[in-house]
């Protein structure tokens, strides 16, 4: 069993994404903000899990769905809500909004709108990294629906081929926008794709944080060791549909509730009691703290000024 | 072939240049690799890396699988991450490839980040008609890439350009295609030794002169300067301008030229439909319209597939009796 405050990290890091979502969905149904949002909820104990298992200057490369990365990386609650909802203090001056999300002073190469976007992102980084001699390693994450793409089958080969420090990260949360990952997706099970190039591929349940934590502790190990890539498939669910607003209506309520009961936070919150580390009360204390923390993040952000006109040039070429 | 430091300017050809460019840069700053299919120990399909991977060895002079969307999705990570990768797409027409990498990720990372990251590659590759190479191999595509913001699209016609254009091109911060002809490879020039440094955005005035003005890069500057003697000798004297980049575009040194000779006409070996020639007759029709003596003409490459047949194929290239011929008309006709 971990440590005590690393426990402490691993649920904290969990709440706060739960309810940074819980602003961000309010923020879209006040039309704050608008376009699409995709939420992490339901999916935290995967990107706390493996961000807690990296050094602050590894590299992650995110997907769609990635604000749950960003926070679990250390980026400022309050600058990501203002991306998000296109204000000017935001990651890209609110220009990217919450699929373009880069922030540099935590090696995030960006949540990414292209399926499939973070894949050779982490891997170059990874080249570079092993190029330079410098010991970073190379998380991607990317959903279920990559598994589908050319490029990782592209990216999976170089990776092995020259033992990068990158190891990818698939989240299967079953569905690929609206349609069952199962209904479109040949040669099961899912880790052979990784297993076809000789890397170490494993499945593993995505809804148990200490699980995902020590699988990518371990592969985070022997990738920056020099063996070269890694390649995990963590089975998890996303709560609140494709996007804000989708009604899921390709979801059934036996389903939903067999999940639920699975839910990462509660789990780590039953393990945390039960190991006798921790009181109920003082993680029911903590829950509060945290929503606190994060509504008053929110507020912040909601009152940082608009991109201006002056805006919409700039940094389209690098000096 | 390493550089030869013997001599100061030497007569190399255009090929030699960009690769003794390579050299130079890649001696100067250990972060720039080069990465694509056969550049290392085979030297490049057209021997166009020869002697780099003895030099700077496997790990900066990468060879890869035929892969392309992920060679280019791998370089555009690695930028990111503080190396200054040359990446080479053997021919243009595989750019459709490297599409999504280069407009969806590559173009939009430094404005997406808020200048937070940086993408600083360069994309070379060979383009244009010639060596019956057929539909899929001998295509023009740089007006694609000049579309899209964040992109530098680089076009050398000499190899004394090539040279210095290439140095800019590695130094920029930002994702820069550098496209040769392939018929311009063995075209050869004295080139400067060393140290030799062109800004990128700075189009040449290849040949002055006084009664119109024609727009070309690449190859097309050859055949415009050939039309141009051409003309002298109809006592029309024709001035030559290589733009060398579209993006950037040196809109003041075009429109210096049609106030000068107000008369223009706009060569490209790309499709005219869609295509930089449109795009540069409207800006001196924007900016220079006054001047104008006559409508600006477009010469282009006709809007069909580069076909294999050599009876067929030099068909798709602009010539230099067809730039004589438009000239002509503009003059309404020369004795």
């Amino acid at each position: 069993m971990l440590a005590k405050d690393k426990l402490l990290e691993l649920y904290r890091g969990m709440v706060t994404i739960r309810a940074f979502e819980e602003e961000v969905r309010k923020f879209h149904n006040a039309g704050l903000a608008p376009g699409l949002v995709h939420l992490y909820s339901g999916q935290e104990a995967v990107g706390v899990g493996t961000c807690a298992a990296l050094n602050s200057d590894d590299y992650i490369a995110s997907h769609h769905r990635g604000h749950g990365h960003c926070i679990a990386k250390g980026s400022e609650l309050g600058r990501l809500f203002a991306e998000i909802i296109g204000r000017r203090p935001g990651y890209g001056m609110g220009r990217g909004g919450s699929m373009h999300i880069y922030d540099p002073a935590t090696s995030n190469l960006g949540t990414n709108g292209i399926v499939g976007g973070s894949v050779p992102l982490a891997t170059g980084a990874a080249l570079s990294a092993k190029l330079r001699g410098t010991g970073q390693v190379a998380v991607s994450f990317f959903g279920d629906g990559v598994l589908n793409q050319g490029i990782l089958f592209e990216s999976l080969n170089m990776a092995a081929l020259w033992s990068l420090p990158v190891v990818f990260v698939c989240e299967n949360n079953g569905y690929g926008e609206f349609t069952e990952i199962d209904d479109v997706t040949a040669g099961r099970p899912y880790a052979k794709r990784g297993e076809a190039f000789d890397i170490p591929s494993e499945k593993a349940d995505g809804m148990d944080v200490l699980v995902v934590h020590e699988l990518v502790s371990k592969a985070v190990t022997r990738v920056r060791d020099g063996e070269g890539p890694s390649f995990l498939i963590f089975d998890t669910y996303r709560y609140t549909g494709h996007h804000v607003g989708d009604r899921q209506e390709y979801k059934d309520d036996a389903e939903r509730q067999l999940w639920l009961e699975r839910d990462p936070i509660l789990k780590l919150a039953e393990t945390m009691v039960a190991e006798g580390k921790f009181e109920q009360a003082e993680l029911d204390q903590l829950n509060s703290e945290i929503e606190a923390s994060v509504i008053a993040a929110a507020k912040e952000a909601k009152e940082m000024p608009e991109p201006d006109a002056d805006d919409l040039a700039r940094h389209v070429y690098a000096a | 072939m390493p550089p030869d430091s013997q001599h100061t300017d030497r007569i190399i050809s255009l090929k030699d240049a960009v690769l003794e460019a390579m050299f130079e840069e890649m001696k100067a700053d250990q972060n720039i690799i080069l990465i694509g299919e056969d550049v290392g120990a085979a030297g490049g399909v057209f021997k166009q890396t020869e002697g780099l991977f003895e030099t700077f060895g496997v790990e900066r002079v990468i060879d890869t699988p035929i892969s392309e969307s992920a060679i280019f999705g791998l370089a555009v990570g690695a930028a990111m991450a503080g190396s200054r990768p040359i990446i080479e797409v053997m021919f243009g027409d595989f750019l459709t490839l490297v599409m999504d990498q280069l407009v969806n990720q590559a173009a939009k990372v430094h404005y997406m980040s808020a200048g937070g990251f940086n993408v600083p590659l360069v994309l070379r590759t060979g383009i244009g008609v010639g060596g019956n190479l057929g539909p899929q191999h001998s295509q023009s595509l740089h007006s694609w890439l000049a579309h899209i913001p964040g992109l530098k699209v680089v076009m050398p016609s000499s190899a004394s350009d090539a040279k210095g254009l290439f140095k800019a091109a590695v130094r920029d911060n930002n994702p820069v295609i550098f496209m040769e002809d392939r018929m311009t490879y063995n075209l050869k020039e004295p080139v400067p030794d060393g140290e030799h440094f062109i800004p990128l955005g700075s189009a040449s005035v290849k040949r002055e002169g006084a009664d119109v003005s024609i727009f070309a890069v690449a190859r097309s500057v050859h055949t415009a300067l050939a039309a141009a003697e051409q003309l002298a000798a109809k006592n029309v004297s024709a001035e030559v301008v290589d733009l060398r980049s579209l993006a950037p575009l040196d809109v003041e040194t075009i429109v210096a030229s049609v106030r000068k000779s107000g008369r223009a006409l706009v060569l490209d070996g790309g499709y005219q439909s869609f295509g930089i020639t449109g795009e540069i007759a409207a800006t001196i029709g924007e900016l220079a319209f006054d001047y104008l003596d006559a409508p600006v003409m477009r010469l282009a490459a006709p809007d069909v597939p580069v076909p294999y047949s050599p009876a067929l194929e030099s068909l798709t290239v602009p010539s230099v009796d067809q730039v004589v011929a438009k000239v002509t008309e503009m003059f309404g006709g020369l004795d």
